[in-house]
């Protein structure tokens, strides 16, 4: 299995207000391996993405809509989501 | 399905009703039911919006059912959680664990809750009567230490 050109990225919560967008595709640059790198490229793309991830250890993240964390790698992943902390119930 | 994610209201007495229709085994039931307040902090709530994420809430609330299943002899369980907008007074979720015995009811209803508040992905925005933006609601640390307890 490789890296997928483009994946789909979803924001939950205050993080999907501050991207202003549910979901987006998310085209790659080629060093990118892990989720850490797709968060380094995004913060140096826009200026939203930079203060979406400001607090960055707190962030949150899904793959395939299993809870992971962001060393977790690009290859085989179809769908990734951010948001913060959970607050349900 | 023990499992429901819904915008709709549910009706406590029917759930619990269902879950025991035709049953002479059960000792014990416990339900336990969370509402909006109307107020944080001192501060009048107007509104409550719960956003969640479609698909991996339902996966993440059966996960932590299956679980509780397996480690207590659960006869039934009923999981239910609102999104959507609601109103203070409004129910958002409910837990009914039935068994012959009640240790593994009470029991299986606090981890069942205790779980679902880290682990399931949902989001609480309240909205107050003194400004017209919402505050999403801040994660609390005795929520993750409830949780980490179990694994004591």
């Amino acid at each position: 299995m490789n890296i997928p050109p483009s994946f789909t990225v979803k924001y939950f919560a205050w993080l999907r207000e501050i991207i202003g967008a549910n979901e987006e595709q998310i085209y790659l640059p080629p060093q990118a391996n892990t989720i850490d790198d797709l968060i380094d490229h995004l913060i140096t793309k826009d200026e939203k993405y930079l203060r979406a991830f400001e607090k960055r250890s707190l962030i949150q993240v899904a793959v395939d809509q299993e809870k992971t964390d962001a060393n977790h790698s690009l290859i085989g992943i179809k769908e990734i989501a951010f948001f913060p902390p959970m607050t349900g119930g | 399905m023990s499992v429901r994610v819904q915008s709709e209201a549910f009706n406590l007495q029917d759930e619990t009703n269902l879950l025991l229709h035709n049953r002479q085994d059960v000792g014990a039931v416990v339900t336990f039911t969370g509402l909006v307040r109307n107020q944080a902090q001192g501060r009048q709530i107007t509104k409550m919006h719960l956003e969640h994420y479609p698909g991996m809430a339902e996966k993440e609330l059966n996960h932590i059912v299956e679980t509780a299943k397996q480690k207590w002899p659960l006869q039934a369980v009923r999981l239910i959680h609102r999104y959507g907008s609601l109103s203070p007074g409004e129910l958002i979720v409910c837990v009914i664990t039935v068994s012959a015995h009640r240790d593994a009811a009470f029991h299986a209803a606090q981890f069942i809750m205790d779980y679902l508040k880290t682990d399931a992905p949902f989001w609480k925005k309240e909205y107050f009567s003194d400004i017209e933006n919402g505050e999403w609601v801040t994660a609390k640390q005795e929520d993750k230490s409830a949780r980490e307890n179990w694994k004591l």
